[in-house]
């Protein structure tokens, strides 16, 4: 029997398994958005805003080992959804968009509506298609979720022209796929995994230093059980908190600009790095002429071969999946009786705990007249057992809760953290919470951030989303702010966020919860009773020191021993 | 330092789009480009000259790769190759430039595919410094049009680049 090519394509999303579609409806896509009506297999939640549906596939998938998909119509829906393609771009995170387009016919006319998605999305995507004839439908949607998920993940738009959508032909979904010019790494070499294990055990100042790749992967076992054999010090980028778990003795913090002291120090004077999984990004290692100038060799394992050597150099490099390469690298370490120098482990070891010291880790001053902000997430984690769902937008609160947040497992933490999008957080906490029923999911946010997708608490409503959003409302949008205040001589230019709505009746009006929290002595208690309201959405308004900043830092264009810290200033 | 890097990728619309863009979006340089189908009608073979420091010259390899639509590439330039122009040029050719003009042609083993009272359009197939050179002994002053097709390029003997 014949179907259109929009039954197609549901029938398409059927075999994948996908349970749900962040989407809005238009003209483009009415035959698609018909066809969903009338079957209950594939659900289907209305957001209200596009960026908002494909931050929301990206929270769903972030926090699952699923695609996520996302469905827009054509033109502005398109348009809407790019600022979230880039965000999953840069995150590489495994989604599939799909996008009406104007009937084949129309293409190039200036169509009402019309807009060239394909050349649009052409930098931010892995790869992406224009479906030209319903013949084709069936097989684009299989390519689509295997290179979303396979190799180095990431976002795959599907285009498909309205006319496109309402033609017919048969129906076979692919059992398998294979694209002859896309072979994604596997399995590392085994000679340079050795090689590795040789520098490894011969290191004097070993440092391991893990990303987002890590968590990809799923690879957070052989990580930890590596760490742990070798005695070694750990870190974790941005991306890759939860990776290794924060409560281990190895582990360092964070590194980076606002990493710890230790993380950033033994980085930067360690002799042999191992890097898992992460690409050397300047928020990460800083100045690359400065990180250069203590001399060390790199063993970097990533899936990536573009990711290797792009800013550093890398004495040896294993291009592989994360986990397949640790597996394998584990063997060999556990079947050779040698083990690193115990004189030079206990020196570095020494070496690292003094700069722990030092640094203090992370400290701040508290007070009992006005709300820290890092307060509020030391009782965010407290209270929520370190077993939520985090999700946050971007800026000092994003910062505070990498920091503060420990988190011991991966995929809680959902952050937009290479493309540094304000307004993810709500969104993405949707897809957190559809895809994980009944867990906790807080958004850590700021005032300025969450009026960014702040049309989302209908959507969150609609769908009964318990959703936490925990607000650090410092009247300013803080992390700029910061920068004027150490960079630009005070001048806060048009960071102070005036004329902020009541959030309180702002949430009341979406039919939530609200609370205010001024005092340091509410917090917990605040915070104890919102999240008692199981099936509520609730809004908490911390109204937080404004002049609070994040330490330490690593200005921009710096070396990462050139760290200030909270009490230089 | 100058590379010229040859790759196959599937002749589909945009794939074009996707490698110029990506010199484009990461600012690496091309100085010529040229494509088209292959025996197998599915794919292009595209020629690109470029130039960079050998960190940039190892990150443009590995992005083109990264493109789901190159099915295979080679750094011509890491190897034996060979690599042919083809030029034509349209030159004011009046008294005695004229003759001047075809021994310029002939020893540049250029053809004069087109003749007027005055004008002479010469093809000529070569390396791009072989084209260069005859350009500049016509000179400017003379000069009414170039048209280049960018290099392409092969690699010699058995090295050969095929699915």
């Amino acid at each position: 029997m014949e179907l259109t090519g929009a039954e197609i394509l549901i029938r398409c999303l059927q075999e994948e398994q996908v349970e749900y579609v962040f989407g809005y409806p238009g003209g483009a896509v009415l035959f698609i958005y018909d066809e969903l009506f009338k079957q209950d297999k594939v659900k289907h939640v209305l957001v209200r805003h596009e960026q908002a549906a494909v931050h929301a596939a990206d929270g769903y998938a972030r926090s699952s080992d699923k695609v996520g998909v996302a469905l827009v119509t054509s033109g502005p829906g398109l348009t809407n959804a790019v600022t979230g393609i880039a965000t999953a771009y840069m995150d590489s995170t495994p989604m599939v968009v799909i996008s009406g387009q104007v009937p084949t016919g129309a293409i190039g006319e200036d169509a009402f509506q019309e807009v060239d998605a394909v050349g649009i999305t052409r930098p931010c995507v892995k790869h992406n298609f224009l479906v030209k004839d319903v013949k084709d439908i069936a097989s684009t949607i299989k390519k689509a979720f295997y290179l979303a998920k396979s190799g180095r993940p990431g976002p795959v738009l599907v285009d498909i022209p309205k006319d496109v959508s309402n033609h017919r032909t048969n129906f076979e979904y692919p059992a398998s796929v294979t694209i002859r010019s896309y072979h994604p790494a596997g399995k590392g070499d085994s000679g340079q995994i050795g090689r590795a294990a040789q520098m490894l055990l011969e290191a004097k100042r070993p440092m391991i230093y893990a990303g987002g790749g890590v968590v990809l992967s799923d690879a957070s076992a052989q990580l930890t059980d590596l760490v742990r054999l070798l005695d070694f010090p750990c870190n974790n980028t941005l991306m890759g908190l939860g990776g290794f778990p924060a409560s281990d003795k190895h582990f360092v913090g964070m590194l980076g600009m606002h990493g710890t002291y230790e993380a950033n120090m033994a980085m930067q004077h360690c002799d042999v790095l191992l890097a898992v999984g992460a690409r050397f990004d300047d928020r990460v290692i800083g100045n690359v002429e400065h990180f250069a100038e203590v001399p060390r060799k790199i063993i970097h394992i990533d899936i990536d071969p573009s990711s290797i050597a792009k800013r550093v150099k890398v004495d040896l490099p294993i291009v592989g999946d994360v986990k397949l390469v640790l597996d394998e690298l584990l063997e060999v370490l556990r079947g050779n009786v040698q083990r690193p120098g115990a004189a030079d482990m206990a020196a570095w070891w020494k070496q690292v705990n003094e700069w722990r010291a030092v640094g203090g880790g992370l400290r701040y001053k508290n007070s009992s007249e006005i709300i820290k902000p890092q307060f509020v997430i030391e009782k965010l984690h407290e209270i929520t057992g370190g077993d939520a769902f985090i999700t946050t937008d971007v800026g000092q609160h994003q910062m505070w809760t990498a920091q503060y947040y420990k988190f011991d497992k991966p995929r809680r933490w959902v952050t937009s953290g290479g493309l540094g999008t304000m307004g993810f957080g709500l969104p993405a906490a949707m897809g957190v919470q559809m895809v994980n029923p009944g867990a906790t999911v807080a958004c850590v946010t700021g005032e300025g951030s969450i009026q960014m997708n702040i049309q989302e608490l209908s959507t969150c409503k609609q769908f009964r989303l318990p959703i936490k959003i925990v607000a650090l409302n410092n009247g300013y949008l803080g992390m700029v702010r910061q920068w004027q205040e150490f960079f630009h001589c005070n001048r806060y230019s048009e960071t102070y966020m005036n004329a902020l709505p009541d959030f309180v009746k702002l949430a009341e009006a979406y039919g939530h919860v609200g609370m205010r929290i001024e005092k340091p002595a509410d917090v917990e208690p605040a915070l104890k009773e919102a999240f008692a309201r199981k099936h509520d959405l609730v809004f908490m308004d911390f109204r937080t020191d404004p002049t609070e900043n994040v330490y330490p830092m690593v200005p921009g264009g710096r070396g990462l021993s050139e760290i200030i810290l909270a009490e230089e200033l | 330092m100058r590379h010229i890097i040859s790759l196959l990728m599937e002749n589909e619309a945009g794939a074009l789009s996707r490698v110029a863009g990506l010199f484009s979006a990461r600012g690496y340089n091309i100085e010529s480009l040229s494509v088209a189908p292959t025996e197998d009608p599915t794919l292009s073979r595209m020629t690109i000259v470029t130039s960079g420091s050998d960190a940039i010259i190892e990150q443009i390899n590995k992005q083109l790769n990264k493109l789901v639509d190159v099915a295979a590439m080679i750094d011509l330039s890491e190897g034996e190759h060979l690599e042919r122009e083809l030029m034509l040029v349209k030159v004011r050719a009046e008294g005695d430039a004229r003759e001047e003009l075809k021994h310029m042609a002939d020893a540049f083993h250029g053809r004069i595919i087109d003749a007027t009272d005055h004008t002479y359009t010469i093809e000529l197939t070569g390396s791009c410094a072989e084209l260069d050179s005859l350009l500049e002994k016509i000179g400017r002053d003379l000069i009414l049009e170039t048209v280049r097709t960018g290099a392409s390029g092969i690699g010699r003997g058995e090295r050969i680049l095929k699915l």
